[in-house]
């Protein structure tokens, strides 16, 4: 919302520096977002009286003018411009001036012929043709306003000296969307009386008999519907002090009758809306709700489809205006209107946001109802309008106002408390000055009772009053204080759990990233899903940003893998990362809201990096959170991950997830030229299976015994397997097995495999014998004959 | 015989110094001191000596037997020094190559923030909740005080999963769960990630992370929320810091506020860092509303409280000057390295 401080002071009497008022209205809840002085950068521009035009002697386009500056002698200036007569007024920026943009202007020769200044179109004081709408577009700006001297600064003969500010204003204060509005807000930041003015209309003229009726039948959406009309209109350009303030504010001038609307609206907030009377067919208007498949066109040309909860402003006929957001075309004043119809009136609010949603129209008017407007003030409004059409002469007001009443008089009262409020804010303010403020807004204290002004929609309850005190008694003026009673802040387990997988990955030279919830089915397509895959039913946005973002993620895995790509092309040549992501899984039934799962996704690529390595990192993790009983179980089926280098993570035969190699297809699909790894982990499973009750146990002083076995079996079988035969058979002594030394070629037949496995044995209590190492050993032996497996000899 | 004995010291002594090795000068000693050695030889001879004479030649040669092996033990260390000199020469390497570098990872710098803002919370008795952000319209906007097509909903432009379930635009919905399964007193924090329909740019983005807290108690007031804030303020940006508290609306909360830091830039005095305003808007707050009490089942005649909300991008792109708020979701390495 815009201010204009010109207007302002025709309501409060106030003169203090821009910055000064800009920053006290903030402080007293109006925010002002910046402000800026009209003119502010235009300096030696003055009012000049063209008096002759003489060609140019050496350019056919330019000709040479002397023009009166109001000093004793005229000044030479040289122009191209061709819309000049002698006696013309015109802006003058003299030598050594600004324009309004910035630019200097300095004394010149243009084709040898000194010009020393320069003739102004509108553009260059930073107007334009809806500020002076008589004025050219492309060419000197020739004023046609009254009582402009020569010599006189610019900016003072054409009324480009006013200050503007912008406002914040909060959806609660819609009253303040007006100059009344925020008038009061000024009045009560600096303790200015409010001067309100009461229209005065003189009604000469006489409405026809059956000229119109006017017919709510929505009482509940339109609780009040007040009307008058205008005859012998003359529709033209608007007063100058009319296009001076709506330029201020930000809107332009469109003719008389269309601006004293937007006029009004500014002044009073509340929304105008003018009809030609010749376009209310059968002499009716009828407050309803619009038919199925009814339509309008409105003011700005678009064609909208209406529905049944749509509220119109209708003709015998049709609608006319789509209420409280925008008229509708054929019915608007144009050029030939003679009679013109007056609306001021209330619509619902929730009617009005619905309409102005659906039909992607906001508006002035509609911004204003859906905040609320006060009823009483809609006659104020229309008779101030009816003020400006006779004070401007631009039509003759008839005497007759409709008025369509069925809104409750209701009287807002709050219980006053000053002793609550006190302690509340932990202040201690009188009763007197609290009042004294309450005043200043227009609220009456009676009977311990805050009687609220009907334009204050916003004030409900005690913590309302509370604010109002508050925020004029100033909110720096309030005491800070510590809070009271003990209270013991704490992470929860889980909380502490997410911490050691982030230090322990980072710990592991792996860096945090934070991806993006959102995916495409593209994203999809690239992980090679196919089209029924269970990872594809997404939780769809149904107002996305853009396809890109359109799907809630089922998989954090495409998110890192679009990281790794992106940092691949970018040459970086490692990159090793992890994310703690949320995926988001819908559940069967569609009420329920979704489950959002936590992951730990981590991702590899680059020079040192395959599949062992990351084993490695993730071995070492897992040890890390004392999940000890983990093994893994090579995953031919995941159609994203290369189907020979893939494992379940499993423990206690949970699944914690996976660690694998990008299938070659995927990395291709992610621009990835590089092999890439993943390790995918429910963070939930690993929770569950860590291990957090930690004891110390002795460290055996005993001797380890360590044996290597040299095995030959089929070249299938996996290593983990010669590991977990260990495991079963060896019996107590048995402290570790590693495998090593895996060996296919010359020496071992076709299909078998040499692998060597390293058997370490310890007792707590003793030296092992060599008894108690053979008998181990053979029992190991043993096991792997069983299995088809021998020594080698 | 005394000559001889001389003689054989004198030899000794010159081959002794000769040696180079560790091997010749073994040699030497099973040549003078060993079982078959010149030395060893007269001794056995020395039966032939007349009683007088024996001690004689035994000091002597006990004497030059000492020599002997103290010289040899000296050759032995001059030889095994130089040697270690020679390795130690040999082994010099150029301490100037690179290492091998071991990388220890970086945190993402949005969480380092959000772990100092929850320590300073925790320092003053909070708890650290967290909610879905997938929600239900009733969390996310009615319970708190905002129905159905009310004006400030349009403040924080929402993306929809169906008519009654959204992606959070806030995580003031987490402070509802808490509320309706807690009575006071609650003192919380919630943190995560929230929604907004913003297109991105260096400024917006559509998704990005809030700090919401939540006190409800006994007695709360207006300035413990002051004092509170206040605290936290002190705490991230530094005791010096000035904050001021300038009244605004928000529907869930009454009387509401929102609170500047002083330009770091320019102390107040208006920069283009502030946009000359001077002040810098980090925080939103108030005292909570009674109807959300009410919608919690809280009864506002006996308990108040005060929420806030705070961005986390925007305190770590002030504290690390991040002028693109982008980068936190690229995640490209030479990004995350510098944190």
């Amino acid at each position: 919302m815009n201010l204009s401080m010109n207007w302002l002071k025709d309501f409060v009497d106030i003169d203090v520096p821009p910055k000064e008022f800009a920053d006290r209205m903030t402080m007293s809840g109006s925010k002002v977002e910046k402000y800026e002085i009209e003119g502010e950068k235009i300096n030696r521009i003055v009012v000049g009286k063209v008096l002759s035009i003489e060609k140019h002697p050496n350019a056919d386009k330019l000709v040479v003018c002397m023009v009166d500056v109001g000093d004793s002698k005229a000044i030479q200036i040289v122009t191209g411009a061709k819309n000049l007569c002698v006696n013309d007024l015109v802006p003058v920026a003299l030598d050594g001036s600004t324009l309004n943009d910035g630019t200097k202007i300095k004394k010149n020769k243009f084709r040898g012929v000194l010009s020393c200044g320069m003739m102004c179109s509108l553009r260059e004081l930073g107007l334009s043709t809806s500020d002076f709408p008589y004025a050219v577009e492309n060419g000197i700006f020739v004023l046609q306003e009254e009582g402009c001297k020569i010599g006189q600064d610019i900016c003072s003969a054409i009324g480009f000296n006013d200050v503007k500010f912008e406002f914040e204003i909060t959806p609660n204060r819609g009253d303040c969307l007006s100059i009344i509005g925020l008038a009061r807000e000024v009045s009560a930041t600096f303790n200015k009386e409010l001067k309100l003015h009461k229209p005065v209309v003189k009604a000469l003229a006489k409405m026809d008999k059956d000229e119109l009726k006017v017919n709510v039948f929505e009482k509940d959406l339109c609780p009040f519907y007040s009307a008058r009309i205008v005859k012998n209109v003359k529709v033209g350009t608007s007063p100058r002090f009319i296009r001076e303030k709506l330029r201020a504010m930000g809107v332009g001038s469109i003719n008389n009758i269309v601006d004293i609307t937007n006029y009004v609206m500014l002044e009073y907030g509340q929304p105008m809306h003018a009809f030609d009377l010749r376009y209310i067919e059968g002499s009716q208007i009828n407050i309803r709700k619009a038919n199925k498949n009814e339509c309008i066109t409105t003011l700005d040309g678009k064609e909208h489809k209406l529905n049944e909860n749509n509220l119109v402003v209708a003709n015998a006929k049709r609608p006319i205006a789509l209420a409280g957001v925008m008229g509708g075309e054929f019915s608007s004043i144009k050029k030939d209107t003679t009679t013109i119809v007056l609306e001021s009136a209330i619509f619902n609010p929730i009617a009005v946001r619905r309409a102005s949603k659906e039909q992607a129209l906001r508006t002035d008017s509609s911004v204003r109802f859906e905040k609320g407007i006060d009823k009483n003030n809609c006659i104020p409004a229309l008779n101030r309008a009816c003020e400006l059409i006779e004070m401007s002469g631009a039509g003759e007001v008839c005497s007759e106002t409709f008025i369509v009443d069925n809104s409750l008089d209701e009287i807002i009262k709050i219980p006053f408390d000053p002793e609550s409020i006190n302690k509340f804010l932990n202040v201690n303010i009188s009763y007197e000055e609290m009042k004294n403020i309450l005043s200043r807004l227009d609220c009456k204290v009676v009977d311990n009772n805050v009687i609220v002004p009907s334009f204050r929609l916003d004030l409900k309850n005690k913590n309302d009053i509370a604010e109002e005190i508050a925020r004029f008694y100033g909110y720096n003026n309030i005491p800070s204080t510590a809070l009271r009673g003990s209270h013991y802040g704490k992470f929860t387990k889980e909380q502490k759990f997410k911490q050691k997988i982030v230090n322990a990955m980072i710990s592991l030279g792996l860096s945090e990233i934070s991806t993006y919830s959102f995916l495409s089915q593209k994203q999809y397509d690239k992980l090679l899903l196919p089209p029924n895959h269970f990872l594809r039913n997404s939780i769809k946005i149904l107002n996305p940003l853009g396809e890109e973002t359109s799907l809630m993620r089922t998989t954090a895995i495409a998110s890192m893998l679009e990281v790794l790509s992106s940092n691949y092309n970018h040459k970086n040549e490692n990159a090793m990362l992890f994310e703690l992501a949320k995926e988001y899984i819908l559940n069967n039934n569609n009420n329920d809201l979704p489950t959002e799962k936590i992951k730990l996704i981590a991702g590899f690529y680059g020079t040192n990096i395959n599949f062992g390595c990351v084993k490695g990192f993730l071995e070492g993790f897992l040890d890390k959170l004392f999940i000890k009983e983990y093994e893994f179980v090579a995953n031919s089926k995941i159609v994203y991950f290369h189907p020979g280098r893939c494992a379940d993570v499993l423990c206690n035969n949970v699944l914690l997830g996976n660690i694998a190699e990008i299938h070659p297809t995927v990395l291709e699909n992610f621009g990835l030229g590089t092999r890439a790894y993943i390790i995918d982990l429910d963070v939930k499973a690993l929770f569950d299976h860590a291990y957090f009750n930690v004891s110390y146990s002795h460290i055996i002083k005993f001797p380890a015994v360590k044996r290597d076995l040299s095995l030959i079996c089929d070249k299938e079988v996996p290593v983990g397997n010669l590991k977990n035969i260990v495991k079963n058979s060896a019996g107590k002594f048995l402290e570790n097995v590693t495998v090593f030394d895996i060996y296919e070629g010359k020496q071992i037949p076709k299909g078998k495999k040499s692998v060597t496995v390293n058997i370490s044995m310890r007792s707590t209590n003793a030296t092992l014998t060599d008894e108690q190492i053979n008998s181990t050993i053979k029992k190991i032996i043993d096991a792997f004959e069983k299995n088809n497996i021998s020594l080698r000899s | 015989m005394k000559n001889q004995i001389e003689k054989i010291k004198n030899t000794a002594q010159k081959e002794i110094l000769a040696t180079k090795t560790l091997k010749d000068i073994e040699n030497l000693r099973i040549k003078y001191l060993g079982k078959k050695g010149e030395l060893t030889a007269i001794l056995k001879q020395i039966g032939k000596f007349s009683d007088n004479e024996k001690p004689i030649i035994g000091q002597l040669v006990n004497e030059v037997r000492d020599f002997i092996n103290y010289s040899i033990e000296a050759g032995i260390k001059e030889i095994k020094d130089s040697i270690l000199e020679q390795k130690l020469n040999k082994e010099k390497i150029d301490v100037t190559l690179p290492g091998i570098y071991r990388s220890i990872g970086h945190k993402h710098p949005l969480n380092i923030v959000l772990d100092d803002v929850k320590e300073i919370f925790i320092g003053m008795g909070f708890d650290i909740v967290e909610g879905p952000e997938i929600e239900n319209d009733y969390y996310n906007f009615e319970a708190l005080n905002m129905p159905k097509y009310h004006p400030a909903r349009d403040t924080q432009d929402t993306f929809y999963i169906s008519e009654n379930i959204l992606l959070r635009t806030q995580t003031s919905c987490v402070q509802i769960r808490t509320m309706e399964k807690t009575q006071p007193p609650i003192r919380m924090i919630s943190p995560g990630r929230v929604y907004r329909s913003d297109t991105i740019d260096a400024t917006h983005s559509p998704l990005f992370n809030q700090i919401e807290g939540l006190v409800v108690d006994n007695g709360v007031t207006f300035s413990d929320l002051k004092g509170t804030l206040e605290t936290f303020i002190q705490a991230l940006y530094g005791l010096d810091s000035v904050v001021r508290f300038r009244p605004h609306h928000f529907p869930y909360t009454e009387p509401s506020a929102e609170v500047d830091v002083q330009c770091f830039g320019c102390h107040g005095k208006g920069c283009r860092l502030c946009k000359n305003e001077g002040w810098i808007e980090i925080l939103g707050c108030g005292m909570v509303h009674p109807t959300v009490l009410k919608n919690c089942g809280i009864d506002s005649e006996i308990y108040s409280g005060f929420a806030f909300g705070v961005g986390l991008e925007r305190i770590a792109m002030r504290r690390y000057n991040i002028d693109d708020m982008r980068l936190f979701y690229e995640n490209d390495v030479r990004f995350l390295n510098q944190f």
